[in-house]
């Protein structure tokens, strides 16, 4: 204990002894990498960290990380982790689950851990497909997706989690990729932010859905695809930054930067802005390019501190509730005679 | 102060003398009955409040309407208030009534039937109009009170009290609707003056809480001014020529106070923390009749309590989960559909064996079923209603204040053995009362709880499934340095916790889980007859039933019968003797609110040739039922069922079967 020595722990020291098995190839490894990058930069204790998670090959993340976790059951990791920061809200926890996960049997608890601003952050693996029960349609695939339990096409009309996340009144919203170089800053401001934080992070699966995000992976397209959101500056995007959004009434639409058309005409991103969050969470490629980054921050009281604030105040109000004051709260009153023959409430 | 009801100015007056010459009773069972808006509820918990601090030994039941508000005035309105009172020990709220209070046509319709052949019944004559009495489903131009039947059955009194109330409160100044609200305080004074009850306590409550708490000092008044006037009212109509006495009845000495089952319920668990040193982290969704349990920890914040009203019944029984993970006594609370709907989290506690309370307030099901009627079917559902080999401990209230008892007992079981406790109550527990007495915070033990600080000896890493004697894994912190570990619900290797799918090593765990529990019944008290040791019927139950079994074995004893009665508090695992005992008695008979699920686990575990008396209405047995059966079961008049069932008040051997 006399050990005063500060370590620095490197990305490797948060990985467990576990061996990662992903598929090859499998986008989860480079979230992974990335959240471990994340957590030497930040310096994070790993025994004051928790993993946890659900059901699903994201959900498998926990094993990985040498923190504390708990890979729990199908979609309730938002009611977990809940449970673990009304506890004890000094630990660092965080949630991590796939759109299946998160979005179809946990999709009502995801919305009330994002209401109730538990502190903590939110990974979602978005994917796009059911991975580990072998490739059927999720709640996030796209109408008409053809899978071995939609042969036909898929009829359901795809959530859209940042617009989700945002009407759950979610203190932070963003949206990272698995292989972009953005990825780290949107988990480090994620991790700083005090609330609930919701990530959604497209993710790759190589076996049942590859090349879902090709458009805003591949070298070659993805700067013609993405718009990165920056608070406070214009939204450009294209390789060679000549495109932007600009409102036209109340839409929104793509515009060329020429013919007149300048940077003080397009839209200037404000992540404190609800209203305008909203509006680019409904952006959807290809009409629009894919925004990714932060698109809506604002800080509140998180609850279990307000809870925790409740038990405080009960305590200098009424005092620190003793045994005795509970067994003889209410109306008591004494019986003096005595009668050995009965005894009936002993 | 029992008994006190002779200071100040008003009680003087009130003891003016009497023309009604009093006479004694062991015991009355009252019943107030009236629409779900006319405060039943109330001046019945106010009569037993006042009983209780008079010395008596009480039991109640309410009974309430399963709509929040069904029309009122009709028969599915109305809402009623059972008090067994008496200068003996009693364990039920009694069989019979003696003395019924008809607020209305549609009371009087529902509850008549109850009423004993002589007893005393008050109606409220105001309203046995004619609009009430077609409410409440009588024929056009019939009167129940004029019915010669009834008359000639019952001793029947006619009070106006809806007009006698508004006449005594007419110079207040209140509104209609306002001064018709306090006539249940008129009904309850009446019965305090036939009852020779005191006032003050009634008095004080409607002072504090109309007055202080509400800031409404004039509803007070009225409230106080109505429970005189019935009183006044009782005293000098000269309607009723006798009126009663219920001495104290022979209680053990001590400090007393009337609890609930769920209040006593609650109070235990946060005992159990509070011995434990750990935080009581409660997470419920509101059902009935568990939501009471919700309120009150609620507002026991000050104890450290954190409540946390959750979006679902599986959201519930997660983050329950989650905060026993994170190092505090998880507890949940429903009632029998939302402890379905909890099952597969349930099983993660087993398989990461965490502590957990699942406590399950039972109703009548399946479904939604009777959600205010009690019931005790959910026996089997707690031992086996999951998926996979899925042991849990189950603990059974036996008394509204045993609840207290089985509340530490569930926190001490489940943070000592790290496995989830079922706590099966029931409806009718829950909202009973009955005298219970304090007792001293210093004669509880202290939980012990260990957790680990360090890796264990010989182990490279924290191995959070080694195990000691009792064959329990410890239980590491989160936000301890140097044993940070990940759980989960896959099956896991011996020893170390890492995911392992291997046929002996999940055969290994299976029999790891189910012996860890079965070490538990080392702490089972063993099961002790009340009556002889060995004989010719063992009455055996369980739950809520054990007022009605004890007293009719009692009764049957009294005649010479050589009867006794075991009753299980554990139910998984049970006492180690109970095979033992159970071969002691030539016969076993099993009362249950069910179909005979506990007799369906003697019968296959102890190869008993065990009887079932079944009762599924949605109500606790009336002692005279199991006496029947007693009576049957020791003559041969039984016949060859395997169980019978209860109808109108009869167990008849012959009057078997569906009846359509």
């Amino acid at each position: 204990m006399a050990d005063k020595t500060l370590t620095v722990l490197k990305p490797k020291d948060y990985a467990s002894d576990q061996d990662v098995r992903w598929c090859p190839g499998c986008g989860d490894y480079a979230i992974l990498n990335q959240v471990r990058k994340v957590a030497a930069k930040m310096g994070l204790k790993r025994e004051k960290t928790v993993f946890v998670s659900g059901i699903g090959c994201a959900a498998r993340f926990p094993y990985y990380m040498n923190t504390y976790g708990f890979h729990s059951i199908h979609g309730r990791a938002p009611a977990i982790a809940t449970g673990v920061k009304l506890a004890n809200p000094e630990l660092d926890v965080w949630v991590v689950g796939g759109d299946g996960d998160m979005l179809s049997i946990g999709g009502n608890h995801l919305i009330h851990m994002l209401r109730r601003n538990v502190n903590l952050k939110l990974m979602l693996f978005n994917n796009r497909i059911y991975g580990l029960t072998k490739g059927q349609y999720s709640p996030t695939s796209e109408v008409g997706k053809k899978t071995k339990s939609s042969p036909m096409g898929s009829l359901d009309c795809p959530i859209n989690p940042i617009s989700i996340a945002l009407a759950a009144e979610a203190g932070f919203v963003a949206r990272g990729i698995d292989v972009d170089k953005d990825l780290p800053n949107v988990l480090e401001r994620a991790a700083k932010h005090k609330g609930a934080s919701f990530v959604e992070i497209y993710q790759d699966c190589n076996v049942f859905n590859h090349k879902a995000y090709a458009h805003a992976t591949d070298k070659d397209t993805k700067e013609d695809n993405l718009l990165r959101l920056e608070h406070g500056k214009p939204m450009i995007f294209g390789k060679d930054r000549d495109k932007g959004i600009r409102l036209n009434g109340h839409r929104l639409e793509v515009v060329e930067l020429k013919n007149g058309i300048t940077e003080d005409d397009l839209l200037f991103h404000d992540e404190t802005d609800e209203g305008l969050a909203f509006m680019l969470s409904r952006m959807r490629f290809p009409e629009f390019p894919e925004p990714v980054g932060v698109f809506h921050v604002y800080e509140d009281r998180c609850y279990e501190e307000l809870l925790s604030q409740q038990v405080e105040q009960a305590i200098e109000k009424r005092g620190r509730g003793r045994l005795e004051d509970l067994l003889n709260a209410g109306d008591t009153y004494t019986i003096s005679e005595t009668d050995a023959q009965h005894g009936l409430h002993e | 102060m029992p008994g006190d009801a002779g200071s100040g100015d008003d009680h003087a007056q009130l003891k003016q003398p009497s023309t009604a010459t009093t006479e004694q009773r062991d015991a009355v069972v009252v019943r107030l009955a009236g629409d779900s808006g006319d405060g039943m509820q109330l001046a019945g918990t106010q009569f037993t409040d006042t009983s209780a601090v008079m010395g008596n030994d009480i039991a109640t039941l309410p009974d309430f309407p399963a709509e929040i508000r069904a029309p009122a005035g009709t028969v599915a309105g109305v809402s009623g208030f059972q008090i067994n009172f008496a200068s003996e020990d009693i364990y039920t709220p009694g069989d019979q009534v003696n003395v019924l209070i008809a607020m209305n046509p549609a009371a009087f319709k529902a509850h008549i039937a109850d009423v004993e052949a002589g007893g005393t019944v008050i109606v409220n004559e105001s309203e046995f109009d004619k609009v009430s009495l077609r409410k409440a489903g009588y024929e056009d131009g019939y009167n129940p009170i004029e019915d010669e039947k009834y008359v000639r059955q019952y001793k029947l009194y006619k009070v106006p009290i809806t007009r006698l109330n508004a006449e005594a409160l007419e110079e207040t100044g209140m509104g209609a609707k306002d001064v018709n609200r306090c006539k249940n305080m008129y009904a309850l004074g009446l019965i305090y003056w036939l009852y020779d009850r005191p006032l003050d306590i009634t008095i004080n409550h409607l002072e504090d809480y109309f007055g202080k708490k509400k800031n409404l000092p004039q509803v007070a008044e009225a409230n106080v001014k109505a429970l005189k006037a019935g009183y006044f009212f009782g005293e000098t109509a000269e309607l009723f020529p006798v009126r009663y006495q219920v001495p104290k009845a022979a209680i053990t000495p001590g400090t007393y106070r009337k609890i609930t089952g769920n209040e006593a319920l609650a109070m235990g668990l946060i005992a159990g923390g509070h011995l434990a040193d750990k935080n009581v982290v409660y997470c419920s969704y509101p059902i009935t009749p568990a939501s009471d349990v919700l309120h009150y920890l609620a507002a026991m914040r000050h104890f450290g309590v954190k409540t946390f009203q959750a979006e679902d019944e599986i959201a519930a029984v997660g983050s329950a989960i989650g905060a026993s993970f994170a190092g505090q006594l998880g507890i949940t609370g429903t009632s029998g559909p939302g402890f379905a709907l909890k099952g597969e989290a349930i099983g993660l506690a087993v398989m990461t064996e965490l502590p957990l309370v699942i406590l399950n307030v039972q109703r009548g099901g399946p479904s939604t079923g009777l959600p205010t009627k009690t019931e005790q079917a959910d026996l089997l559902m707690a031992l086996f209603g999951r998926n996979g080999e899925c042991p849990v401990v189950v603990l059974a209230p036996q008394s509204p204040s045993d609840c207290f008892d089985i509340g530490v007992e569930a926190a001490r079981l489940t943070l000592q053995h790290m496995v989830p406790v079922v706590v099966l109550s029931e409806g009718y527990l829950a909202n009973g009362a009955e005298p219970w007495r304090v007792p001293d915070a210093s004669s509880f033990d202290k939980i012990e709880v260990k957790h680990p600080t360090a890796i264990g000896e010989g182990d490279e890493a924290y191995a959070p499934y080694a195990r000691d004697e009792n064959l329990v894994r410890p239980w590491a912190l989160p936000g301890t340095p140097g044993l940070e570990h990940r759980i989960g619900g896959l099956e896991k290797a011996h020893h170390t916790g890492t995911v392992a799918y291997e046929g002996e090593n999940h055969q290994l765990m299976t029999q790891l889980r189910q012996a860890k529990l079965d070490k538990i019944a080392d702490r089972v008290p063993p099961i002790e007859p009340y009556g002889d040791a060995s004989g010719d019927l063992l009455v055996l139950g369980w739950g809520g039933t054990y007022g009605a079994i004890v007293t009719a074995v009692r009764r049957a004893r009294e005649d010479g019968k050589k009867v006794a009665a075991a009753h299980l508090r554990h139910l998984n695992p049970m006492p180690r003797n109970l095979g033992e005992v159970l071969k002691r008695f030539k016969k076993v008979l099993v009362p249950e609110l069910n179909s005979g699920q506990l007799r369906m686990l003697v019968r296959a575990k102890h190869l008993v040739d065990a009887r079932g008396l079944n009762k599924m209405q949605g109500k606790p047995f009336l002692v005279e039922e199991v006496q029947q059966a007693i009576n049957l079961m020791l003559t041969d008049e039984w016949g060859d069922a395997e169980s019978l069932l209860p109808m109108d008040g009869k167990v008849d051997p012959k009057a078997q079967g569906l009846k359509l």
